[in-house]
């Protein structure tokens, strides 16, 4: 177990550090930072000592390693676009991603588990084939086309809803949150909806495959020899022995749901992390990119590592060959 | 000579159609349906340049008075020689559907064979050759696969574009999305053509190609590749799919194809700036066009994977 444990954390580390040294190659190869911050008319003499100050002339050893220390404590630097530090941008931005994602992780699981039971029970129905067939067709479409077509039907053609931007927000602290106005929870629906369809459409399906096993196990069928309810036998047995691997999707889902976040913001120009990773793209923000690149990467690193361990947790043979889990 | 081998690929044609795997294709409908539209798609992407009604790249042949016109059938302002409407710019929207889907196949396609030649390759390394390369090869496929492919592809896509001069972007756009593409998709090629090999290995031929002393990247390549081959066309034709849809999604979020050589991407995205002013056509019908190629070819992978699956016999 311990040795198990300390593999997936080097793992983790060498993944970190190979991501470091793409963001900070970024900062090497692209352009030159001086230039980004100084103006025309700095004489060549202040150039170099500000480049010395800097420690640009440094080794490249040294400077990934301040670049490193510096990653660490979440200072990447000052944005060459919007002229301030990163990590206030990224603060800035922060509290929108994560309300979106987290709406829509809530609507993927609070709709998506009920309609997979749903279709585990009716199993012939002509509502479950609907849903099954919707689902098919919704885990085809591209995200960015379905957001295009809520803004054309729900926005262009019946004009209820909101198709750009967070509405009014009101700012708790440092956190700016649109659920408290009525306008904020208007523009949050479209963005919420697109980005949860995915998800929901992959729960409903596992929930869906889970419990058809599990009701044709012995005791579902004794529960109801024992004249059960078929409420409590639905959901107080079998689903409950369906929720392990659910669960884990939806943790493993967690970071899907900000790498589609990216796009569902730029549909709906939501003012995220997502939308300031891809404008950064575009006007090559280095610092932006390489914080992006960063967090991202930490986010991942850190969910599968959680989930590897929490594995490893539950089903000690994991760990017997010393960690691979593919032998 | 030459005559031998006509006749062996004739028998292996009539081996093919007297085959069940033939039976079940002609005896579905859903696979003759996908089959016949992602055909039907392919070949007029393919053949753009001559069936298009106008060249969209001829600035001379595109005139402003043109702009923005609806179809023909949706509006009265509509012009009989535009189908299916213009764009902003004057453009007939059918002929840039055509160009597009051209660019987006292309794209897909060659995005799928390079990933499915660096998977094929790896895999072939990890299972014969095994011990440290195995596992350090399969490592790297495991911290890939935890990270979502259309993510890869966008923090590829993102760093080239941050390292090349500005100008070129949009001339080297079309190889940092194929490069950014592949890198994101070789991983179950991989995986597949590994687990086989490490079947094939044990066999009596291998054995004996190793007993006569055949150097190891003969046996590997000549006699345990073909053995192996069949998965991937299963995997290609869906990855095919995921591919074009990377493809869409990148150029829609502006990262991809210019919109000098769009793809259907790109038309998406340039209709997308229309679509509030009800000016729906320009995205649409593009949209229309990704949906259509992209599930009939989903489809029919999946019919061909359940085909060729012997557990489902």
């Amino acid at each position: 177990m311990f040795s198990f444990l300390i593999n997936r954390l080097l793992q983790s580390i060498v993944v970190l550090i190979a991501v470091a040294l793409i963001a900070f190659s970024l900062f090497k190869f692209v352009g030159d930072p001086i230039n980004n911050m100084v103006g025309q008319d700095t004489t060549l003499q202040e150039r170099e000592e500000l480049r010395e100050r800097l420690g640009l002339n440094d080794p490249f050893h040294l400077q990934f390693y301040h670049f490193i220390k510096n990653a660490a404590v979440g200072d990447f630097g000052i944005s060459y676009r919007h002229k301030v530090p990163v990590s206030d941008l990224i603060a800035e931005r922060a509290p929108a991603t994560l309300e979106l994602s987290i709406i829509s992780v809530l609507l993927s699981v609070f709709i998506g588990i009920p309609m997979g039971v749903y279709t585990a029970i009716h199993r012939r129905g002509f509502i479950s084939r609907s849903f099954m067939s919707l689902s098919l067709v919704g885990i085809s479409l591209p995200t960015f086309l379905i957001g295009i077509l809520f803004i054309f039907l729900f926005g262009v053609i019946l004009r209820w809803l909101p198709t750009f931007g967070r509405g009014e927000v009101v700012s708790i602290g440092w956190w700016t949150t649109g659920l408290l106005t009525w306008s904020g929870i208007k523009s949050l629906i479209l963005p919420s909806i697109t980005l949860a369809l995915f998800q929901m459409t992959l729960i409903m399906r596992l929930v869906r495959t889970e419990m058809l096993e599990v009701l044709c196990t012995d005791y579902i069928k004794f529960a109801r020899a024992r004249g059960l309810s078929e409420q409590a036998i639905n959901f107080g047995h079998a689903l409950k022995n369906t929720l392990i691997p659910v669960i884990t999707i939806i943790g493993l889902q967690l970071g899907l749901v900000m790498a589609f976040a990216i796009i569902t913001e730029t549909v709906f120009q939501w003012p995220g992390m997502g939308m300031l990773f891809i404008q950064s793209i575009e006007e090559v923000d280095v610092p932006v990119m390489a914080a992006y690149l960063m967090m991202i990467s930490l986010i991942f690193v850190s969910i599968n590592l959680l989930v590897d361990i929490l594995y490893a947790y539950i089903d000690p043979r994991l760990t017997i060959d010393g960690g691979s889990k593919h032998g | 000579m030459a005559d031998s081998y006509r006749n062996k690929s004739n028998s292996k044609l009539k081996q093919f159609f007297a085959g069940d795997l033939w039976y079940d294709f002609y005896h579905s409908p859903v696979a003759l349906l996908s089959f016949s539209i992602s055909l039907i798609c392919l070949l007029l992407a393919l053949t753009a340049q001559l069936i298009a009604p106008f060249d969209i790249f001829d600035l001379a042949a595109i005139d402003l008075m043109d702009a923005d016109l609806p179809p023909p059938w949706a509006g009265e302002e509509g012009d009989s020689r535009f189908f299916l409407g213009t764009d902003d710019q004057g453009r007939d929207i059918w002929s840039g559907i055509l160009y597009g889907a051209q660019i987006s196949i292309f794209v897909g396609f060659t995005s799928v064979i390079i990933s499915a030649i660096i998977g094929i390759a790896l895999g072939l390394l990890a299972g014969y050759k095994g011990g440290r390369i195995d596992s350090f090869i399969m490592r790297v496929a495991d911290i890939q696969l935890s990270f979502p492919a259309i993510l890869i592809a966008l923090l590829i896509d993102g760093v080239m574009r941050g390292l090349l001069p500005r100008e070129m972007h949009d001339e080297l756009a079309v190889y940092v999305l194929i490069f950014a593409i592949s890198i994101s998709g070789w991983v179950q090629y991989a995986r597949t053509i590994r687990g086989s090999v490490m079947v094939e290995k044990n066999k009596e031929y291998v054995q004996a190609g190793q007993v006569i002393g055949l150097p190891s990247h003969i046996i590997a390549l000549r006699h345990i590749l073909p053995n192996v081959l069949n998965p991937i066309f299963v995997i290609g034709t869906i990855h095919l799919a995921s591919a074009i849809i990377t493809e869409a999604t990148l150029s829609y979020l502006g990262v991809g194809m210019s919109p000098t050589t769009p793809s259907l991407g790109t038309l998406i995205r340039i209709g997308n700036e229309y679509l509030l002013s009800g000016e729906w056509w320009i995205t649409l019908f593009p949209g229309a066009a990704l949906v259509i190629l992209v599930l009939s070819v989903n489809i029919f992978g999946d019919w061909l994977r359940d085909a060729l699956n012997p557990k489902l016999r």
